[in-house]
């Protein structure tokens, strides 16, 4: 009694694969496929007054990329990520460093909990404090001035420094855990045995620990690079409106100036800056991600 | 543990994670109105006229229906797609699942003016429902990451020995998984709940004339009058989302302890 050809396709593991996921794929390709598909195709099309012509032109890009006020935002939102990027992940290594080779196995999941309660709060409310804190007549300057360090309080906001802070700040955990993760996946024994060998504790770490720790430190680039670029609420709230980034020109061509085709190139060119660093990034670090298993 | 410089670099740190939040209570209960030092005396005002006040009570009700509407939307999809890609292979799996998980590293601001222009594309009215479908987009990833634990520590032969005894596909589902993953499923549904009760810049376009608690929050920072409310509303916020995610942890520890897996920490 052999089963029928459907009926065993019925039964096969790819249909009911496919079955299983069908809810949430079709979810993503009609709230996040289609929407992207026609951001690009709304870049490419023409403006007319309060509607869009769908008329071939390459004009949306021209106008933005010969924009020098457009070209200035987007290198902004490229070095200030940079360095959001750069600040958070040399300042979260150590912790990650700290919780995985110095906290005992039983309280890891603790220090875990207590890094990631901060970033479970209100977001804006986080970013607005940063602005109590380096404020005119903010914290640390009540403190400097407090303890006759100086007379004049310092300028701190309206700055790419009070910005990178802020987001160094929102994104802490981003760049804790992957790192955590991958020195979790160490083989103590290697520590060992580089120490076994001669060498001493900075160079097993610089020759053992890094390079096995990488992948990890790349996911924590990756992970705070991309989405940092795209951050509407603290240059408007730190950078005083002042400094704006690349999502505050793309949110007032959508929604204020409504020049929905100028507003797509702008996003559509944003994300193609930020993939192409990215990948230049995985590119130049390729020898540390090959055969990682 | 004896006293290193890590240890102290790590304490420093935490001072670093906790300045603002612990910044909020100072402010909320001090009678001054500008936000400054030397502190000038108690007061509960600032949470009186929290609660007085008419307009954040809205945003609070729309921010808590679409709170609770993505946070059991985005767990269903979740479950739909954890129990896929733990229990099933099938070709373009990793495509499938990186179109999926594709939210948690796409800048907020794309996910926002693709939506945008596609729903006014389709002529679907700005309105709750709309911010609704964009943040079960948003949280779905997290609620996948969160299930895959608790799916990936299912033990098969448990299911098999249903199927043995006789029970269909779908009763073993209902009598046997479902009640192993069900801790995980409530720290997903909380943790969609809180991503979506914070979410700003999906919220602030799509909402279209409503207003959630995070937009009525950003309107508000621009008037020096309201900020010590506002302060007052940060330290209820951080009260309730640690208790939220306390029993998040809860949940998840005791998903861990049920099917005997290891403690490997953490949310993300």
């Amino acid at each position: 009694m052999a089963a029928s050809p459907l009926k065993r396709w019925a039964r096969s593991e790819a249909v009911n694969g496919y079955l299983m996921i069908s809810p949430t794929l079709i979810y993503a390709i009609l709230l996040l496929a289609a929407p992207l598909v026609t951001l690009v195709a709304y870049s490419f099309f023409t403006d007319g007054y309060l509607v869009v012509i769908p008329e071939f032109t390459t004009a949306n890009y021209s106008q933005a990329w010969s924009d020098p006020i457009f070209r200035a935002i987007l290198t902004r939102s490229v070095i200030v990520s940079a360095l959001v990027t750069l600040v958070t992940v040399v300042l979260a290594f150590p912790i990650a460093y700290f919780i995985s080779f110095h906290v005992p196995a039983t309280k890891k999941s603790r220090w875990l909990f207590l890094i990631t309660i901060p970033f479970w709060t209100s977001y804006l409310i986080r970013v607005f404090q940063w602005k109590v804190i380096l404020n005119y007549n903010g914290v640390i300057n009540s403190i400097l001035t407090g303890l006759g360090i100086t007379d004049h309080p310092l300028q701190m906001l309206n700055s790419i420094g009070a910005i990178s802070i802020t987001l160094a700040h929102a994104y802490a955990p981003f760049a804790i855990l992957p790192i955590f993760v991958s020195l979790e996946k160490i083989d103590r024994s290697l520590l060992e045995a580089g120490l076994d060998l001669g060498e001493n504790r900075l160079m097993t770490f610089w020759r053992v620990t890094l390079p096995l720790a990488m992948p990890g430190v790349i996911g924590a680039v990756m992970i705070v690079f991309i989405p940092t670029i795209g951050d509407y609420v603290t240059p408007e709230l730190i950078g005083g409106g002042k400094l704006p980034m690349v999502a505050n020109v793309i949110y007032q061509q959508l929604l204020k100036i409504d020049n929905k085709p100028l507003g797509s190139a702008m996003a559509i060119s944003a994300m193609l800056v930020v993939a192409a660093v990215a990948l230049l990034f995985l590119f130049l670090n390729r020898r540390f991600l090959r055969g990682s298993k | 543990m004896k006293f290193s410089s890590l240890k102290g670099y790590a304490f420093l740190y935490l001072v670093f994670l906790y300045a603002p939040i612990v910044l909020l209570p100072v402010f909320a209960f001090n009678s001054g109105t500008i936000i400054a030092f030397p502190l000038k005396g108690f007061t509960l005002d600032w949470f009186r006229d929290l609660f007085a006040n008419q307009t954040l009570g809205l945003a609070l009700k729309n921010s808590l229906i679409i709170a609770v509407s993505t946070s059991i939307l985005s767990t269903t999809l979740g479950v739909f797609a954890a129990r896929a890609g733990t229990r099933f292979k099938f070709p373009g799996k990793p495509g499938v699942m990186g179109l999926i998980m594709l939210p948690l590293v796409l800048p907020e601001i794309i996910i926002a003016s693709s939506l945008l222009v596609v729903l006014l594309a389709v002529g679907m009215p700005l309105s709750l429902f709309t911010v609704i479908l964009g943040h079960t987009l948003m949280a779905t990833p997290y609620a996948i990451a969160v299930l895959n634990a608790a799916f990936s520590s299912l033990d098969r032969s448990l299911e098999e020995a249903a199927y043995d005894l006789g029970e269909t596909k779908w009763s073993t589902f209902r009598l046997i998984i479902l009640p192993l993953v069900t801790p995980g499923i409530i720290s997903s549904a909380l943790m969609s709940f809180t991503i979506s009760l914070d979410e700003f810049i999906v919220a602030f376009s799509l909402a279209g004339k409503e207003t959630t608690l995070p937009i009525y929050i950003f309107s508000q920072l621009r008037f020096p009058k309201q900020i010590p409310m506002i302060m007052a509303l940060g330290t209820c916020l951080v009260v309730a989302s640690i208790v939220l995610l306390a029993t998040a942890e809860y949940f998840r520890r005791r998903g861990l302890a049920k099917t005997g897996a290891k403690d490997t920490g953490g949310f993300l």
